[in-house]
């Protein structure tokens, strides 16, 4: 009976220890949400905040009853936001359309054709992942200054439109599509290109699409390259425009105006993001980094 | 068969051009141009070979100053967002509702713009004339004075740039240790369960070990990528980061390159060199000592 | 150490969310397994024999119903607590430790006065790796181990702790049939040499008969029928049982009861004594044919197998609930199975009379 007793007393502090932990975890994990949102919150409530009112705390206060969207009209009127804007989805979608045919011509002939040599030039493929791109601007720099291409689309897009990394990403996709579709395409009659149209890339639509949204998301925060490479506004991406407003634009103290901007910028990578949450995290935890 | 080579060939040939543009020549140029003295950019030419840019670089005061920022970047983030990142992953990993909520918003700096979002720390750690900021204003709280972080204290401003950096790196980290965490087979739990190990003994014997290959693989890229800041700091501090005492290796070379202080690429080019050199001594160094404690 | 099972019940939240209703895992589930019993949970995949071991051992909790070791309720109490030790399917041997390291883990574990010294945990390791015959593989990773060698490391691990009751989950579904015999005999050997409860889940009834002291049949969370191997083969209670055992299956006919006979199709085959007419079930165990000249029971035949000391035949008959009626026969009567059609008398213990609706037996 005592055995019992003894039982009892264990079952109930395991489930009192249980309780406390999951409390104190999810305290933790609130703490934290809190951090990584706020810096949104303090934009969005910034930037609906009027210049006026703003400049008037002295204690910044947590929120706003007097909202107003003056701030978006001044970011768009004021600086060329919206030029800015169109660059960047200009560079974006030029950028990343032209990298999906580059990789998927050299991924198919990775993962489908045989030629002399084949090994060799994929191992030296590879061996390009490790490059970091800090040690080529230099000479991509030069390069595009002496082309005399700068402050140009071409010179902003033309260094990005390889990835070494997203051609071994989808030569791996590629080889998961069984040979006898390939044979069996060839016994019809259907020529190398029509197979990789028509049958190799509807099937590895999925890792395209993640291999597009990753590049976008690179493209839409790509600030060092742009910035070495236009120096006239009217070329400017997204990144640089900010970089540009903080220095020069609005007057320094126009902080709601600025962070209308900022809200501005943030928005579209957001709301893709939402849509494609799922494949965007499964694809970077697939091997993507930061930069 | 001649033909069959040709058209394999043929697919490869944007791919291969662009790498060898943009790769493979800018790789093997780097090397030229940093021992190439007194390069002039807008002839081209130059005047002799030898060690002179590497001795200049390694001598000018901004770029010690970069590389000891640098360094206090990698010694400080690294570690700490690492380790903040393994305690968040496993609380997420120990409950159940609500996760994915949780995992959708910490993932959400990653798909931010460093830039834009870096303007909004520097707003909520600056010190104007007008206000002390939202950050000060906690510190008054706890009966701290005012700092300005942005424009202060050596110290202060390593401490915002720090801070940014780790809530920048974050959303990798904790992606990647989740992940890494789910694909450990419950059955291993279960049996230390029924053994009675305590939680923290699974933890240490167990779900370290398992997870080892990812957490070293995150360090690694974590050292690699804090040796790279460079956006984070211009975010916080604006493009004049040699006036601000705050600039990195990667600015450093990029300020030698452009703008008012640029024209410089056989400097740029040392510098780049250099930076090259201490990421793979410590890669190296990293995968070593990986080899010893990595279970696999 | 006995263990009992009260009224034990699991159910968990439907998947589908249209359908409100919990899914019964483990439904009303009584029986007490006698001390040093070997028991074996046979059934399909799905019928909840797993989580019954895993309320035993405590990995789940019940959702009513009660468990007891000796005289001890255990229900609410945490695995750890219980003492029991546990072989799991996929053996789940920490693949960063070695072998020693691995069955020294839970040696570690104990606590307080339960704690030892380290020279004792380095005697009781090698005792049980001396119990499976494991000695000369200590310093070796899982990864370098064949599935055999894993599988035994895990039983060494399990029984380390001393515990008062061993569970196995599958523990010979991972290894190839050779091995699979061999490995069952060992359990068994040491089941014996230890004396420790033990209950095994199996989906492979030949495991489960050759080994256990007591099989429990289970279907859709519910016990069909608890006994000795021998019995439950020859008198099981239903339909699902009676095909659930023996290797080849049960042959399946529709037969009908009428003044006393049993009749397949238009031959009266048996005498079925105190049975009302009616349409039934009629199972026939593959050895329960004789072949007879003039057997009552007429099939078509399809083809003879010779297996060496008996032969099986193949054949068709129109009552059969099925394609093939399968039989063992004595090598010796191998004569008489040919030409188109084979007569075979009945053996009345190996033909089984299940009412039609419930399939639940009729006995005779």
């Amino acid at each position: 009976m005592e055995n019992q007793m003894d039982y009892i007393k264990i079952e109930k502090s395991a489930r009192r220890h249980q309780k406390i932990r999951n409390i104190v975890t999810y305290i933790f994990l609130t703490l934290w949400a809190a951090i990584v949102l706020f810096p949104f919150y303090w934009m969005v409530l910034t930037s609906v905040k009027s210049y006026g009112s703003y400049n008037a705390e002295h204690v910044p206060r947590l929120f706003t009853l007097a909202p107003t969207l003056e701030n978006y009209k001044e970011a768009f009127t004021a600086v060329p936001l919206g030029r800015y804007l169109a660059n960047t989805v200009l560079f974006t979608i030029a950028t990343t359309a032209l990298m999906l045919v580059v990789i998927t011509l050299a991924a198919f002939a990775f993962a489908r054709l045989e030629f002399r040599g084949k090994n060799i030039v994929f191992t030296l493929f590879l061996s390009l992942m490790m490059i970091p791109t800090e040690l080529v601007v230099i000479t991509n720099f030069t390069t595009i200054t002496s082309l005399d291409m700068r402050n140009t689309f071409a010179g902003l897009i033309l260094p990005s439109v390889t990835s070494v990394f997203y051609i071994y990403l989808l030569k791996e996709n590629f080889e998961q599509v069984p040979d006898e579709l390939y044979r069996a395409a060839k016994v019809d009659g259907t020529s190398d290109l029509k197979y990789l149209c028509r049958v190799l890339m509807p099937i590895c639509k999925p890792t395209l699409v993640t291999i597009a949204i990753l590049k976008i998301i690179e493209c839409w925060n790509s600030y060092v390259w742009p910035r070495l490479i236009t120096d006239d506004p009217s070329h400017y991406l997204v990144s640089n425009g900010i970089q540009e407003i903080r220095e020069n634009g609005f007057g320094r103290e126009n902080i709601p105006a600025m962070m209308a901007a900022v809200v501005v910028i943030s928005v579209p990578l957001i709301v893709l993001f939402l849509i494609f949450r799922k494949k965007i995290m499964a694809g970077v935890s697939r091997g993507g980094t930061k930069g | 068969m001649e033909k069959r080579n040709f058209k394999a060939w043929l697919y490869l040939l944007p791919a291969i051009v662009f790498l060898g543009v943009f790769m493979v020549y800018p790789l093997i140029d780097v090397f030229i141009y940093s021992f190439e003295e007194g390069y002039n950019f807008a002839s081209q030419t130059y005047f002799g070979t030898g060690t002179y840019n590497y001795s200049y670089v390694l001598r000018d005061p901004y770029f010690l100053q970069a590389i000891k920022n640098t360094f206090i970047l990698v010694i400080v983030t690294v570690p700490l967002s690492t380790g903040l990142a393994l305690l968040i992953s496993v609380a997420l990993s120990s409950v159940k509702p609500l996760r994915n909520l949780y995992q959708t918003v910490y993932f959400l700096p990653y798909v931010t713009n460093t830039l834009a979002v870096g303007l909004v720390f520097m707003i909520l750690f600056k010190k104007t004339p007008y206000t002390d900021g939202l950050i000060n204003l906690v510190l008054n709280w706890f009966g701290g004075s005012s700092v300005d972080f942005i424009d202060g204290p050596y110290w202060a401003k390593m401490f915002v740039l720090c801070v940014y950096t780790i809530w920048v790196v974050m959303p990798f980290k904790i992606l990647i240790l989740t992940s890494a965490l789910a694909s450990v087979d419950q059955t291993y739990y279960n049996a230390a369960r029924v053994d009675g190990t305590s939680k923290f003994r699974i933890f240490t014997r167990i779900t370290l070990p398992m997870i080892s290959p990812m957490l070293f693989y995150l360090i690694i890229t974590g050292f690699i990528g804090a040796f790279k800041a460079y956006s984070d700091a211009v975010a916080l501090f604006g493009t004049n980061l040699n006036a601000a005492e705050m600039n990195t290796i990667v600015g450093y070379i990029y300020d030698m390159l452009y703008g008012d202080s640029g024209g410089y690429p056989s400097y740029a080019s040392a510098a780049a060199v250099i930076l090259f050199v201490i990421v793979l001594t410590i890669t190296c160094i990293n995968l070593l000592v990986s080899k010893k404690h990595v279970h696999y | 150490m006995k263990i009992v099972l009260q009224n034990l019940t699991k159910k968990f939240p439907s998947r589908n969310r249209k359908s409100r209703e919990d899914v019964i895992a483990v439904g009303d589930f009584t029986f007490e397994i006698p001390d040093g019993m070997l028991v074996g949970l046979l059934g399909p995949s799905g019928c909840g024999k797993s989580t019954t071991l895993n309320l035993i051992c405590g990995l789940i909790k019940p959702t009513s119903g009660k468990i007891f070791f000796g005289d001890n309720d255990v229900t609410e109490l945490p695995p750890e607590n219980r003492g029991v030790g546990m072989v799991f399917q996929n053996y789940a041997l920490y693949p960063h430790l070695t072998v020693k390291q691995n069955i020294l883990f839970p040696l570690q574990n104990l606590k307080g006065k339960d704690k030892l010294s380290k020279s004792e945990m380095e005697n009781r390791t090698l005792e049980a790796a001396h119990l499976v015959q494991i000695d000369e593989l200590m310093e070796r990773k899982p990864s370098e181990l064949s599935g055999g060698q894993q599988q035994r490391v895990a039983i060494a691990r399990a029984l380390v702790k001393m515990p008062h009751v061993l569970l196995l989950d599958e523990p010979l579904s991972n290894l190839d049939a050779r091995l699979r015999l061999q490995t069952r005999e060992e359990i068994r050997k040491i089941q014996r040499k230890t004396k420790i409860t033990t209950v095994f889940v199996t989906h492979d009834q030949e495991e489960a008969m050759s080994i256990s002291d007591i099989i429990v049949v289970m279907k859709d969370g519910i016990v069909q029928q608890i006994g000795k191997p021998q019995e439950v083969y020859d008198s099981p209670v239903n339909l699902f049982v009676a095909k659930f055992l023996g290797t080849p299956p049960i042959n399946v006919f529709h037969g009908r009861v009428k003044d006393n006979t049993l009749y397949l199709g238009d031959s009266p085959v048996l005498a079925a004594e105190g049975v009302a007419d009616q349409e039934v079930t009629v199972g026939i165990r593959p050895e329960g044919f004789v072949l007879q000249e003039k057997g009552p029971l007429c099939c078509k035949l399809v083809q003879v197998e010779v297996m060496g000391r008996d032969i099986s035949i193949v054949s068709t008959h129109e009552a059969f609930d099925g394609t093939a009626v399968r039989s063992i026969v004595d090598a010796e009567n191998s004569l008489h199975a040919a030409g188109e059609y084979v007569h075979f008398a009945l053996k009345p213990k190996k033909v089984l009379i299940f009412n039609k609706e419930t399939e639940e037996r009729i006995y005779l």
